[in-house]
């Protein structure tokens, strides 16, 4: 490691004790500085789009338009997609790859550190263009984050800020996504072939092929929007012989892999946990990376089963049903394999592992209701109801949520070399795991018993439901200051851990010393 | 293994995922034409054909009758009154019709419009065959002028048997292109014909 290019590839801080101070975060290119940069940038968003989760739950606590105003319940709607997407889950997941792909493919760094800084710092650069919109005359976007036009060019001021905001996130995941693949296909340490690496590793591997293939396709979507407010073009114009619809199938071109970029990660963590705590091997490591690789393929021929309300031709219909529900399959695979490996496992219950088998159980219950939504006839009815709210609630909440504090329970004595709060850790669990399901589940009811998603009121027969969910939420979104708190007592001290920390966890990060040291495996391991 | 190779190897995967990131930006630019292409060759979203198409030589099948529906819509609550003179007529698949729209501009300036027609269900919309209509050009509007509009067309008789209603649609635009310096009649109706 001593090589010209490799110096100067790290910088000044290359070989020596972490600086202090902000410059520090500022101009880090360490892979673990970055890490942990990006999953704190997750957690503010977490709570800042789980505030306007609370406005919005607070508002539909009873029926009536009570507290805010509409077009403002619109504005929370919008935002708080966006923040949770771009803001929270991205960001947490990019974090966690910055953070253990490296040190699980015993690399010394990410491949191009100064790229993985920028990558990171445009982050609040596009979050304070979007979020500056609430302070704005006219306020935040409230078109919904899918931005249909032509109700998107009606924001007003706010929608140069949405546009360039999105622009720059694209442009922050893709420079995060081809230094994640250029780290997992030139780094791997000798010995580490394809398939033995571990399947969170994998499962990044092809998130970032899914970014790398249609954020650029968003970016082209969102610039035809520019250009057709600004520029006099007629892409989604009807007048000038554009077409609405057609914003629609650019934008779950890229939607739909957008949502697989959020799950795929979640399956590699719980790919992780599941063995350690269940003290066996994963049952059927190469089926899971086929089944990934197929989810992702399947992910770009089923884009259309977001719109088939839109008029559809029959075998187009046809065509997106069957697709669609052929995505069951690998995933059913996925989730077998999850039930395998813990079949008659020695089986402890740490809070990470509570976390993993609640992701199995509460995402079958999200995959299961999109096998419904997948059947174009019914989803004639279930479609813009709480019932599509309900389901991707499940498969992003208690599905790529839950697997990320997993992730951190999991990881997080390795980080700091102390354990967690065990006691607090069960208690967060638990109420996470009970309020969720109060929050969620009433919505399947609303949504099959007609109530519309993203409007503020509604008719007096869904009064009770949407009084158990918003006590739900309120009860969630207050739970979650709790993990703030166990992260924070983590970090400030605790018992401390051994290198391997859990009994049954394999694997080359648990080789290194707990806290892992600034740098590690500047002389790279050899796998077996 | 040698950095000089690792930093080569990085540079060339880089450049690899650059052009597949430029790649796929173009990609989604493409989709527009690539779009108009698969509704034309299918037929699919009830794309009408803005040509006038030749009656001469249309069959006439006597022993059906398709149920022709009319719809006339104005976008974006524009002050135009645009309406058919009737709403629904049964046609029998090769005879002409014609049908006229009221149309009056209640505004107080000289105003460009655009009609756009649709047909659904969308598969029908290959065999509505128009052989003259208003929707072929852009149609200028006095201030505050009413005038009557028309369309002659033919259900060709080629349509499924199963298509016993067919559904035209008119959204009228406002282009309110009358003080648009810009505004050349001869580009517009260009523009309109090579749609």
């Amino acid at each position: 490691m001593s090589s010209a290019t490799d110096t100067a590839h790290h910088g000044h801080d290359h070989h020596h004790a972490p600086p202090y101070g902000i410059t520090r975060w500022l101009f880090t290119t360490n892979h673990k500085d970055l890490g942990v940069l990006y999953m704190s940038f997750g957690l503010l968003m977490f709570f800042i789009g789980g505030a306007m989760a609370m406005i919005i739950r607070a508002e539909l606590f009873q029926p009536g338009l009570n507290l805010v105003d509409p077009y403002f319940f619109n504005q929370m709607t919008t935002m708080h997609a966006l923040v949770m997407i771009f803001g929270a889950v991205m960001p947490a997941l990019t974090g966690l790859a910055n953070w253990l792909v490296p040190v699980q493919i015993g690399a010394p760094d990410m491949a191009l550190p100064r790229v993985n800084n920028w990558a990171f710092w445009l982050l609040p650069a596009g979050f304070v263009l979007l979020l500056a919109t609430l302070f704005m005359p006219g306020g935040a976007p409230a078109s919904g984050w899918t931005m249909y036009p032509p109700l998107v060019l009606m924001l007003g001021d706010s929608f140069p800020f949405l546009i360039f905001a999105v622009h720059i996130l694209g442009i922050s995941s893709i420079m995060g996504s081809i230094n994640i693949a250029v780290t997992i296909l030139n780094m791997r340490a000798p010995g580490m072939t394809l398939m033995k690496m571990p399947l969170f590793v994998w499962t990044w591997l092809i998130t970032a092929f899914l970014m790398i293939a249609v954020m650029p396709v968003l970016a082209g979507a969102v610039t035809m929007l520019l250009t057709d407010q600004y520029f006099g073009t007629s892409f989604f114009n009807a007048a000038g012989g554009g077409d609405p619809v057609m914003f629609q199938h650019i934008f779950w071109f890229f939607g739909h892999p957008e949502v697989y970029i959020l799950i795929l990660p979640a399956f590699g963590i719980v790919s992780a946990i599941l063995p350690t705590f269940a003290r066996k091997p994963l049952f059927g490591y190469s089926s899971m990376v086929y089944a990934t690789a197929s989810i992702a393929f399947l992910s770009f021929i089923v884009w259309a089963h977001h719109m088939f309300t839109v008029g559809l031709p029959l075998a187009g219909q046809l065509f997106f049903m069957y697709a669609t529900m052929l995505v069951a399959v690998p995933t059913g695979v996925k989730i077998f394999n999850w039930m395998a490996t813990m079949w008659r496992g020695s089986m402890t219950f740490e809070t990470p592992m509570l976390f993993s088998i609640a992701f199995v159980l509460l995402f079958t219950v999200g995959g299961l209701s999109g096998v419904m939504l997948a059947l174009a006839p019914v989803d004639l009815q279930y479609h813009d109801t709480y019932f599509v709210v309900a389901h991707f609630h499940y498969v992003l909440v208690t599905g790529t949520i839950f697997a990320i504090m997993a992730a951190v329970y999991y990881w997080l004595p390795k980080w700091t070399g102390h354990m967690y709060d065990e006691k607090l850790g069960k208690i967060h669990f638990w109420v996470s795991v009970i309020s969720v399901n109060v929050l969620f589940f009433p919505q399947h009811f609303l949504g099959l018993a007609g109530m519309p998603r993203r409007i503020p009121d509604y008719a007096l027969q869904f009064a009770e439901f949407n009084m158990i969910s918003s006590i739900g939420g309120f009860v969630f979104g207050f739970a979650q200051l709790l993990f703030v708190w166990i992260i924070i007592k983590c970090v400030r001290g605790g018992e401390k851990v051994t290198d391997q920390v859990w009994e049954g966890a394999q694997g080359l990060e648990w080789t290194l010393p707990s806290p892992a040291p600034y740098h590690t495996f500047e002389t790279p391991p050899v796998v077996k | 293994m040698s950095h000089e190779t690792t930093s080569k190897r990085h540079t060339k995967t880089v450049t690899k995922l650059l052009l597949v990131t430029v790649g796929m930006f173009g990609f989604g630019f493409a989709l527009v034409p690539l779009y108009d292409v698969i509704c034309d060759i299918t037929g699919l979203n009830g794309v009408v054909n803005l040509q006038a198409a030749d009656h001469d030589g249309a069959t006439v099948d006597e022993d059906r009758t398709v149920t022709v529906e009319f719809i006339a819509t104005v976008n974006g609550n524009r002050p135009w009154t645009f309406k058919p003179e009737v709403r629904r007529m049964e046609v029998t698949p090769g005879e002409l019709h014609t049908v006229t729209f009221r149309t009056t501009n209640g505004q107080s300036e000289d105003t460009v419009s655009q009609i756009v027609p649709s047909v659904a269900p969308g598969l029908a919309g290959r065999h509505f065959r128009k052989t003259e209509c208003f929707c072929f050009t852009e149609q200028p509007f006095e201030a505050g002028e009413n005038r009557d509009m028309s369309v002659t067309f033919f259900i060709d008789s080629r349509i499924d048997e199963r298509t016993n209603t067919v559904t035209l649609s008119y959204t009228l635009f406002d282009l309110g292109a009358g003080d648009d310096p810009d505004f050349d009649p001869e580009d517009a109706e260009l523009h309109a014909n090579t749609r």
